[in-house]
């Protein structure tokens, strides 16, 4: 009777698990077609974790939908930092997720395309995407297991990391005022310089032309 | 014996789909997207019957910092339809189950290109695992925790809207800056060519007469 007993034990705990897999919400989704290249801009302050969860989803032209797995297909994930240099640039499965961490306070692109050997646009793919940073990307779960943290210690410990990103966030704020200014004050000097020069030119221009003309006419003996 | 522990299993699986039913989507993406002249992107949300929603946007650089916005419940119905506006932010109870599409359009303009920040909110924020799961009273230290929570919660979105308008007027003075560098060169350039030019033809009209009056 006991190995009739654990069999179904071990099926139902089995069938409970993998509903618990299928039902995970997938979240935001869009379209883009096989040779698209979609990006995303995230401006964030420095030491910032960004964490993308994606999931790719071919059309299926014989169903007329979208299969719920297709293997062969890849995601390219490529992160370019303020400067416009790579910081991560990696072909993915179709699902998976993607993690940088922010050296420069900037703008970061994010871009995704799908690692297709055609020119022109094939197929439309559907992509799930979730993007989290700073404080939203960690994974208190994780972390109060880890640590073995209290209720009221992890949330003293959320608190601290919101906290944390608020003061960084504040200190970017205050470089791109900083850049803001220095934008502004460019300009001005620029405007300057630029009436200055122009006025010169003009008179410059005006005093060459008359004593061209002049030394002309007296050449040709019109005046 | 066999059939009891059957129907054991099936009840479990029950019990199991319907605390799924009864669980509610939540979830919160902020992307920031560029939208091309004539261009349309919308985004789809599986989202559950009566789950509190938020969409809001707001366009940093631009044109005339304008975009049409459209949400349409699973039904095809127009939920909110905003044209040209700058920022907007729209909030629903969805009244069924299905995909709710939010589109953004810049098909009016032939030129601009659009920055678009958007957040979608569904659902309420995802609980500290562990913390809201006892059903006893909380006590005051967790009371007022939560509240710090909500109150550090508003401060982080007010200060991601003080960014976008900052990020937006940034955008703008460092366009200035560039298009008064162009500016200058290329009226500089102007000038110089045109006062030789001027030379160049007056210069040939005499010569011309001179050599007419001669034959």
């Amino acid at each position: 009777m006991k190995s009739n007993i654990l069999p179904s034990l071990y099926t139902t705990i089995f069938l409970v698990s993998m509903s618990c897999l299928l039902y995970i919400v997938d979240g935001l989704y869009f379209h883009i077609t096989e040779t698209e290249r979609k990006c995303f801009i995230e401006e964030i302050p420095d030491e910032t974790m960004v964490v993308g969860n994606y999931k790719c989803q071919f059309y299926d032209p014989k169903t007329g939908g979208f299969m719920p797995s297709s293997p062969g297909i890849g995601m390219h994930v490529e992160v370019r930092d303020p400067d416009d240099k790579v910081m991560l640039s990696k072909v993915y499965s179709t699902e998976g997720h993607f993690t940088f961490t922010s050296h420069i306070p900037g703008e970061h692109v994010i871009c995704l395309y799908s690692n297709t050997t055609k020119w022109f646009s094939g197929s439309q793919l559907r992509v799930h995407l979730d993007i989290q940073v700073g404080e939203h990307a960690v994974d208190y779960g994780n972390v109060a297991q880890k640590e073995k943290l209290t209720e009221l210690q992890l949330r003293v410990r959320q608190l601290l990391d919101q906290a944390e990103q608020i003061t960084k966030e504040q200190n970017y704020q205050r470089y791109r005022e900083e850049r803001f200014r220095g934008t502004s004050e460019s300009t001005n000097q620029r405007v300057l310089w630029w009436s200055i020069t122009q006025t010169f030119i003009l008179l410059v221009m005006g005093f060459w032309q008359m004593k061209h003309l002049k030394s002309f006419f007296e050449a040709k003996k019109l005046v | 014996m066999g059939s009891i522990l059957y129907l054991n299993q099936i009840f479990y699986l029950c019990c199991f789909f319907q605390f799924t039913e009864v669980m509610h989507s939540v979830g919160a993406v902020e992307l920031t997207f560029e939208l091309p002249d004539n261009a349309k992107q919308c985004f789809h949300e599986e989202i559950t019957k009566d789950t509190l929603s938020t969409v809001e946007f707001q366009v940093v650089t631009g044109g005339q910092y304008d975009v049409d916005m459209s949400l349409e419940s699973p039904t095809r119905q127009i939920l909110y339809k905003g044209i040209k506006k700058q920022f907007d932010s729209f909030t629903w109870t969805a009244a069924q189950t299905g995909v709710y599409t939010v589109c953004f359009s810049n098909e009016f303009s032939t030129f601009s290109h659009k920055l678009v920040y958007m957040d979608f909110q569904v659902g309420d924020e995802k609980p500290l695992p562990g913390v809201g799961e006892h059903l006893s009273a909380m006590t005051k230290m967790e009371s007022s925790s939560i509240q710090v929570h909500e109150n550090l919660n508003t401060i982080i979105d007010y200060q991601t809207h003080h960014r976008l308008r900052e990020a937006q007027g940034r955008k703008f003075a460092e366009d200035l800056n560039a298009k008064v560098f162009y500016w200058s060169i290329g009226e500089a350039l102007a000038i110089l060519c045109i006062g030789i030019g001027q030379v160049i033809i007056l210069k040939n009209l005499f010569t011309d007469k001179k050599t007419v009056s001669f034959t």
